[in-house]
């Protein structure tokens, strides 16, 4: 289990010179152009429509619809000073980091536990979690909602922190078995043998190494949380309370006219945060993913 | 620590919360308190509650009797229950495959030696990155009845005549949500993929190139077969998201027209929610559950199937 070190190895130059450049350019180049410019397409016309004055959007006779003449800073204006839409956006900060943190924590425990101290039972743990991760949320918000309400956190941001976690927890102990899993057991010993506690090794030898898994669990978790729809569509219900993705969706969308600019800034300013973020840690990221399909 | 180890008695009495604290099985339980406890309490509690709210006619706002089978009989005798089924099926079966055709390829144009390699492989990822919601509402607006931008370079190019009705026509609709959700999933398979490929040694490829085999036969009889446990495992997850999707649905047809593009999901949310027949929306939720333990254990097969292919080792 050496993860990110042979996941960035490039093997894939070995051959290449038996293609020539025109053949390559059809073959190769081309189609991954096409692919880019589908994948990207979106947010492309997410952010020139959020710019776009109301006069253009459906001007298509006059105005080119993939330009913008003169660009406006209106329909952000709107969002952000005539709608609840900042305090969604720290709503699921808030949220998202409360259940990050609580995640990681809860997660870095069960994970030792699993994988370095070996209770008994805890081969049958460590499938039991990875089954976890494997439920749904479509099958689990009708009786979460009515253990939320029975419990009396419906409709508030404590209920999502709550929530949360159960589809964290399963996925980061799953991460971060694998990343204990790599580091060597020896230090450990040498670390018991020096009379260090269980404890002591934990916070001393072991999480120090696996600073980047840190890092790519909670990155994930974060995203995870930052774009989760279901629980927070159903378990909160006034505006003060919901998601970036509930709030868009519930109250901006209005059944007589749709603001396409206003919606349009509103999707862009929610999805810049997780973009930032996965843009500093790319690799990190992309070791998570594949690293929790590949255990 | 050095001076820590230093100012301690060389021997120290084992009092009994450090033998509580050294003792692995008592401390492995410990450490895992925290993780039970969420999980037990919010997953295995809520999944056990929703198979017996299966049974019974709740409702919100007041607890229900168990009125046993009934809500399943009643839903094996309802059409659009039958009709969201296959809609689930069809969609799930649609958009896996295309995922997968698509992803593929991705990942092996990915695989080749180019320039700004990593900057392509970045970028790729970033429908998967972003919000589901968020996406989707940007579909909304690219499938817009009237002011669709795919309508209009479509009638610029001479290729229809009039804009397309993408989420008002039944066929149409299927076929928009399908293309949402294979854009939002290729970027996932083809990433995993493209990992699974890079641990495939080029050397087999250089081997195989001196034999005479074409570039067909080595994808065929090296990259397929050395890929398989990846992919088995990359499409189970792709199935079990698309099977139980809900979010893509909700925001661009909420099951509509004519309900062709309700799902499962959306379905069961629809009774439960708006509906209050929390009841029967969990019946729907149940009457998933056969289809995504299919999904595992085919997953578990292949996990299986992985071990002698990498030569026994785990």
């Amino acid at each position: 289990m050496t993860r990110a070190s042979d996941e960035m190895t490039d093997h894939s130059s070995g051959m290449s010179y038996l293609n020539s450049l025109p053949r390559r350019l059809v073959t190769t180049i081309l189609p991954l152009l096409v692919f880019v410019f589908v994948l990207l397409f979106p947010f492309y016309w997410m952010a020139i429509t959020a710019i776009k004055p109301n006069f253009q959007l459906t001007d298509y006779n006059n105005y080119s619809p993939l330009w913008v003449v003169q660009p406006t800073l209106d329909h952000i204006n709107y969002l952000l000073f005539q709608t609840s839409y900042p305090s969604w956006l720290w709503n699921t900060i808030y949220i998202s980091v409360a259940a990050t943190f609580i995640s990681l924590v809860t997660s870095v425990f069960a994970a030792y536990a699993i994988e370095r101290l070996r209770f008994t039972g805890s081969r049958w743990v460590g499938l039991a979690i990875f089954l976890a991760y494997l439920v749904p949320p479509s099958i689990l918000f009708i009786p979460l909602a009515i253990l939320v309400f029975g419990i009396g956190i419906y409709d508030t941001k404590l209920a999502l922190i709550l929530i949360y976690p159960t589809f964290l927890v399963p996925f980061a102990t799953w991460l971060l078995m694998g990343y204990f899993r790599s580091i060597p057991f020896e230090l450990e010993e040498c670390a018991l043998v020096d009379g260090a506690s269980r404890w002591q090794i934990l916070v001393k030898v072991l999480l120090p190494l696996s600073v980047p898994g840190l890092i790519s669990a909670g990155i994930f978790c974060f995203t995870l949380s930052w774009n989760e729809f279901i629980y927070a569509l159903t378990f909160i219900q006034s505006s003060e309370n919901k998601t970036v993705p509930v709030g868009v969706l519930t109250e901006l969308v209005r059944s007589d006219v749709y603001e396409w600019g206003a919606l349009m800034a509103g999707a862009l300013i929610g999805s810049l945060p997780v973009v930032i973020l996965y843009s500093f840690f790319v690799d990190y990221y992309v070791s998570s993913m594949t690293g929790a399909v590949k255990e | 620590m050095a001076n820590a180890a230093m100012a301690e008695p060389t021997v120290r009495p084992r009092s009994f919360w450090a033998g509580i604290g050294q003792g692995r099985h008592v401390l492995g339980i410990v450490f895992m308190l925290p993780a039970a406890i969420f999980l037990l309490f919010f997953l295995t509690y809520p999944l056990g509650l929703g198979v017996w709210l299966g049974f019974t006619d709740a409702r919100i706002g007041r607890p229900g009797i168990f009125i046993g089978l009934e809500n399943y009989e009643l839903l094996w005798g309802d059409s659009l229950f039958w009709l969201v089924v296959f809609n689930t099926v069809l969609y799930t079966t649609v958009a896996s495959v295309l995922k997968f055709g698509l992803g593929l390829w991705l990942a092996l144009l990915l695989n080749q030696s180019l320039p700004f390699k990593s900057f392509f492989r970045a970028v790729v990822l970033l429908p998967w990155v972003v919000p589901t919601v968020l996406s989707a509402i940007a579909f909304w607006w690219i499938f817009d009845s009237q002011y669709s931008i795919i309508s209009w370079a479509l009638i610029k190019l001479g290729l229809i005549s009039a804009p397309i009705n993408f989420l008002g026509d039944v066929a149409n609709a299927r076929a928009s949500v399908i293309a949402a959700n294979v854009w939002r999933g290729i970027p996932f398979v083809a990433i995993s993929l493209l990992a699974g490929l890079q641990t495939i040694s080029p050397s087999l490829h250089e081997a195989a190139t001196l034999d005479g085999a074409t570039s067909w036969q080595r994808f065929r009889f090296i990259t397929l077969p050395l890929l398989t446990p990846i992919i088995a495992v990359v499409m189970t997850f792709s199935v079990l998201f698309t099977f139980t999707d809900f979010q893509l649905i909700y925001v661009l047809t909420r099951g509509g027209p004519l309900n062709s593009t309700h799902l499962m999901a959306t379905l069961s949310f629809q009774r439960a929610i708006p509906g209050g027949q929390l009841g029967e929306g969990a019946a729907i939720a149940v009457a998933m559950i056969p289809f995504l333990l299919s999904a595992i254990l085919f997953s578990y097969f292949g996990l299986q199937r992985r071990k002698w292919q990498q030569g026994g080792a785990d």
